[in-house]
């Protein structure tokens, strides 16, 4: 007897670890819901909604929001935040731009734009983490840089003539009605990757313990320092991947592009189910947020209302999604 | 001397105080005030009457930054109070008499005082990240002010309207006084009664005031609603500025502006003491600089970049790390310059 309560309470606790495993992914579940009602309602209400060929363009539209929800789930689940996406965003494809109008090769040109994302989010993660600024104010700094720098490469669009960077958004692969475009495929393998990085390596679980309470995690001896910056280069990254993805979708550089991006991403996120406060959500999350944005987008565009409905119905969904976020947290932490 | 050097308001006053040595070394006319009609001009009261619209957000932002929140969403409030005055300015049949401009005023700094008191609602009784609560709004915002103007640029014509930030009272600009009639008003009632204190005591900790009989929650929610009555007065300024409602470009990035003048003016954004004065100065000290480098020939749109690096200093300047480094090279400076003037405390000892 004595030897069968352990086992008893062992299977009690693995049962409740799954509940709690489940719990976490409770948002996810709800943003999935979200999606599928509006599919649903979607297509009761217009009729021919659901076609192959918007699902894929509903991938392939969004491939540059989904890089960078991607990379700001790292940052949000650390407990920070990363205004400087969008303009680090802009400020890559104008780079690019502006080097392969003057002939640059391609093959120079894509690495220069990854590590020159990777170097505004080495700025903001430095100023985080060595010099005690607030996440918020640090990316604000990056932004206004990254805004600012777009100028002084050009004040004018630039187009893009180079067949291998529009080729990643023109080429189309499958058949007429399910297509995806190179833009799309690397944005699928960034998710796969993020989502890797952050389940099953050391680095991804730190930015969990990290997000869940840092002064444990370096009590714990994790690297807490390394890893806080890391994040921001990561953010970074996928701006620069995102500023190429965008770069091809639009075929020119141009400085006002992406402006307010950054807060799409943030919406998408959150209504992907990570959590603002860090520690709790999943790069699949942050997808299916993207996924919920972009056919807010097009039912909009259906419904041929204005635009400016777009913004209205994400600030809501923002909304709703927080304040049940809320309503979860304050469930756990009263238990 | 210790005094003056120990005070909060040196660094921004000497900011702001060489920004106006270099414009006034490298344009003369800069300081130069001409009377024409006995209206005063020239860039300093051009800078008076700008700064307008940032100062009266600024001045809620700094105490809802003092109480450990953020508000994200005073563009956005700004874009709709200009779009509901001027909506209803546009649809009456008198867009000149006094009353007609009057309720649009009112109509529109009320609906952004009741925005001010949800975002203050999500963020006091909800618990909501304010920054995020806030983002909600800045979000929808827009969408709604484009809405209200029915996606159109709403222009008009109407003298009293204009009045607001193109005339000139006893000399001045009217829109300074709105301004200085902002800062006497909120420091009166911040000042002069124990809000102030209360507001500090929030932001250093809410549980502990919340337990010492401060009611925190109320006094939260009423910040904001007071940053969106002050957002709505600027929307109005602005709208009146241009004499249209543009629901896309009024107030772009003034929250932005906003927090870097409170930040500026020496407010940490962790909360807690807050300067208005401080405030004041941020803001003259962002008015300048934008005047600066539109004299300088530099194209506006680059001035995010000067921008990042005024931000970058000052946090620069805030960090501790960084502090740490400074006193420690003063601390290996001073022995040699010891070493160097032996005479000097001689000197002035017998003075």
């Amino acid at each position: 007897m004595s030897a069968a309560t352990p086992v008893a309470q062992t299977r009690l606790s693995s049962l409740r670890k799954l509940i709690q495993r489940r719990v976490s992914w409770l948002p996810v579940g709800a943003a999935v819901l979200i999606l599928i009602l509006m599919f649903v309602a979607g297509q009761s209400y217009f009729g021919r909604f659901l076609t192959p060929r918007l699902l894929s363009s509903l991938l392939v539209d969004n491939a540059y929001l989904i890089v960078l929800a991607a990379g700001m789930t790292f940052v949000i689940l650390t407990g920070g935040i990363d205004l400087s996406v969008g303009a680090v965003m802009a400020f890559t494809g104008m780079l690019a731009a502006k080097l392969l109008s003057t002939g640059v090769p391609t093959g120079v040109v894509i690495p220069l734009m990854i590590a020159s994302g990777a170097i505004f989010g080495l700025i903001v993660g430095v100023l985080v983490n060595y010099f005690d600024v607030q996440p918020f104010i640090a990316s604000l700094a990056g932004m206004f840089l990254a805004r600012g720098l777009c100028f002084v490469v050009s004040l004018e669009a630039i187009q893009v003539k180079d067949t291998t960077v529009l080729g990643l958004q023109s080429v189309k692969l499958g058949t007429f009605e399910w297509y995806i475009t190179p833009t799309g495929i690397i944005a699928l393998l960034v998710i796969v990757i993020a989502a890797w990085v952050l389940g099953y390596t050391r680095f991804g679980r730190t930015v969990y313990a990290i997000g869940g309470n840092e002064q444990s995690a370096r009590l714990m001896g994790l690297p807490v320092a390394r890893t806080k910056v890391l994040v921001y280069v990561i953010s970074g990254i996928c701006a620069g991947v995102a500023g190429l993805l965008f770069t091809a979708y639009t075929a020119a550089g141009y400085s006002l592009n992406g402006i307010g991006t950054e807060l799409d991403t943030i919406a998408s996120v959150v209504i992907g189910g990570t959590l603002l406060a860090g520690g709790s959500g999943y790069v699949i999350g942050s997808l299916i947020g993207v996924l919920v944005y972009g056919v807010i987008k097009v039912s909009i565009t259906f419904l041929g209302a204005d635009s400016s409905w777009t913004r209205i119905t994400i600030g809501i969904l923002l909304l709703v999604f927080v304040v049940v976020q809320r309503v979860l947290v304050a469930r756990g932490s009263r238990r | 001397m210790r005094r003056v050097l120990k005070n909060r308001l040196l660094w921004p006053i000497g900011a702001l105080v060489a920004l106006i040595i270099v414009n006034a070394i490298s344009r003369p006319s800069f300081l130069s005030i001409t009377v024409r009609d006995g209206e005063l001009y020239g860039s300093f009261i051009d800078i008076l009457r700008n700064s307008a619209p940032l100062m009266l957000v600024a001045l809620g932002m700094t105490l809802v930054i003092a109480t450990r929140g953020i508000d994200l969403s005073v563009g956005a409030q700004m874009a709709i109070s200009g779009a509901v005055a001027l909506t209803i300015i546009k649809d009456s049949p008198t867009p000149n008499s006094l009353s007609t401009i009057a309720v649009a005023v009112l109509a529109g700094v009320a609906l952004t005082l009741l925005f001010g008191l949800w975002n203050g609602f999500l963020v006091a009784v909800l618990g909501i990240q304010p920054i995020i609560a806030t983002l909600v709004l800045m979000l929808a915002g827009r969408g709604i002010a484009l809405l209200i103007t029915g996606g159109f640029i709403t222009t008009i014509n109407s003298t009293p309207y204009a009045f607001m930030s193109q005339g000139y009272a006893l000399g001045f600009p009217f829109a300074f006084f709105v301004s200085l009639g902002a800062i006497v008003i909120v420091s009166l009632v911040v000042r002069r009664t124990a809000l102030g204190v209360l507001t500090e005591s929030v932001g250093i900790n809410p549980t502990a005031s919340r337990l010492a009989g401060v009611r925190a929650r109320s006094i939260t929610w009423a910040l904001y609603g007071l940053s969106g009555l002050l957002a709505g007065f600027a929307g109005i300024l602005y709208s009146s500025n241009i004499m249209a409602a543009d629901a896309n470009n009024a107030g772009i990035n003034i929250e932005l502006d906003a927090i870097l003048a409170v930040v500026l003016g020496g407010t940490s954004l962790a909360g807690g003491k807050f300067t208005l004065a401080g405030t004041v100065v941020g803001v003259f000290i962002i008015q300048t600089l934008t005047s600066t480098i539109t004299f300088l020939g530099v194209p506006p749109a680059v001035t995010p970049v000067f921008k990042a690096l005024v931000v970058i200093i000052v946090c620069l300047s805030q960090s501790r790390r960084v502090r740490q480094w400074v006193r420690q090279l003063w601390q290996r400076l001073r022995p040699a310059a010891a070493a160097k003037s032996p005479a000097a405390p001689t000197q002035g000892a017998v003075a």
